[in-house]
């Protein structure tokens, strides 16, 4: 048995969300049991199933050093620009 | 609740620095992810707890189950089936939640299946008559509610994550059972005896769900101060049977306990002591059910052996032929 993991869309206009998980030995099957666990009651009307291998994340002993560098970019939020109060629609 | 038959569990070999570092993004209210350190007494009491939390989910279905085939209407029976259905679905998530700690499914259910793994006591009790239906829906789940309410917020990701799915489709566990119980109550004279049977033999097993008393748990502490648990068997218990009393008194049925009273002073419910021993007792396997529980949880497994192994087969074929191709 495989690892799946089970992303679903509520509704379209939205994106697939992670939901969890199934284990199934094959994709076929996963989508058959991801419906059955997680669509019960109009969750979603569009499911993705993956094969958990399939995944590559990022490494949390790394997280500093991926996600640090942007704490003190501020100047990349509009918020860095306050204007007097006579401009307008900006 | 689902750590009735956990031991001790003390903080395990891992250096103080990290252990210190842990313990300030707990108490800064994060979350615990996956792939985040963690200490490792903290992963085995995660997984021993949410593995048996799975279990009583899988060997709570069988209780119900055995009234699919006689509720008295049709209606009954569908919304039987959904519950029961349910209770599977709460099973799988719980077992994917432990899986991220780096167990594997296959472990953890061989281990309930051996009879070395705990579930709730609670499924150690028979359901004898079709009210029984309703007082396990009304106080089992009820009581279940109240736990993983408060579940909602602990300290790992997944195990929170799951406890938000679970507690949707739980209120509807515990309406349907109260349901019924009005059914029962409102019915003929003898119906509202059945209901009080049931309630009854419920009651007493329902406040056991709760675990030790807070004198007696052993392993509460280091659970409260990682936040895994947020609230002690004591305080959901009291909780369970404030909300709990009145609806027994909408009902028209009392609650099997002389010393029941109102505390004007304390704004709760006083009620006897509790018969540990019967606890202790149905966790070491002698309750009522326990050898039939765990002979139709092999049955069934044993049984379903030939789909397993013609899904695995199906999958090889399919998988020789993309090879080819």
């Amino acid at each position: 048995m495989k690892l799946f993991e089970v992303f679903l869309r509520a509704k379209s206009g939205l994106s697939h969300k992670h939901v969890g998980s199934v284990h199934a030995t094959d994709a076929d099957m996963a989508m058959q049991n991801a419906r059955d666990l997680y669509t019960r009651r109009e969750e979603g009307e569009s499911i993705w199933v993956v094969d958990s291998t399939q995944i590559v994340s990022s490494n949390p002993t790394n997280k500093d050093a991926y996600f640090a560098p942007a704490e003190d970019k501020i100047y990349r939020h509009p918020s860095f620009y306050p204007f007097d109060k006579e401009v307008k629609n900006i | 609740m689902y750590s009735q038959g956990l031991r001790d569990s003390k903080a395990g070999e891992d250096s103080q620095e990290l252990l210190d570092a842990f313990q300030v993004r707990i108490d800064n209210e994060e979350k615990i992810e996956p792939r985040d350190w963690m200490p490792q007494a903290y992963r085995k009491t995660l997984i021993r707890q949410i593995s048996q939390h799975a279990h009583s989910e899988i060997v709570g279905q069988l209780p119900e189950a055995n009234w699919v085939t006689r509720a008295p209407t049709l209606k009954r029976k569908l919304i039987l089936l959904a519950k029961i259905q349910d209770e599977a679905g709460h099973g799988l998530y719980l077992y994917s939640a432990a899986e991220t700690l780096g167990e594997s499914f296959q472990k953890m259910y061989q281990d309930l299946l051996t009879g070395k793994a705990k579930y709730s006591s609670i499924f150690n009790y028979p359901t004898l008559n079709w009210a029984d239906a309703g007082a396990v829906g009304w106080l089992v789940d009820g009581a279940a509610i109240m736990n993983q309410v408060a579940l909602c917020r602990t300290s790992y990701g997944p195990y929170s994550r799951a406890m938000v799915r679970v507690c949707k489709e739980e209120s509807f566990h515990q309406r349907q059972g109260y349901d019924i119980m009005i059914k029962m109550a409102q019915g003929t004279p003898k119906q509202k005896a059945m209901a009080q049977d049931a309630l009854n033999r419920t009651w007493w097993p329902s406040l056991m769900m709760f675990g030790p008393s807070d004198k007696d748990s052993t392993h509460s502490d280091q659970s409260m101060k990682w936040k895994i648990k947020r609230f002690s068997n004591d305080d959901l218990r009291q909780k369970f049977i404030d909300a709990t009393v009145p609806q027994a008194e909408y009902l028209g049925l009392t609650i099997p306990d002389k010393n029941l009273k109102y505390n004007d002073k304390t704004g709760h419910y006083d009620f006897s002591e509790i018969i540990w021993d019967e606890l202790f007792d149905v966790i070491k396997g002698n309750g009522p059910c326990n050898q039939q529980r765990m002979d139709a949880r092999n049955k069934a497994h044993n049984d379903g052996a030939w789909v397993r192994e013609a899904a695995a087969a199906y999958a090889e074929k399919q998988n020789n032929r993309k090879e080819v191709a």
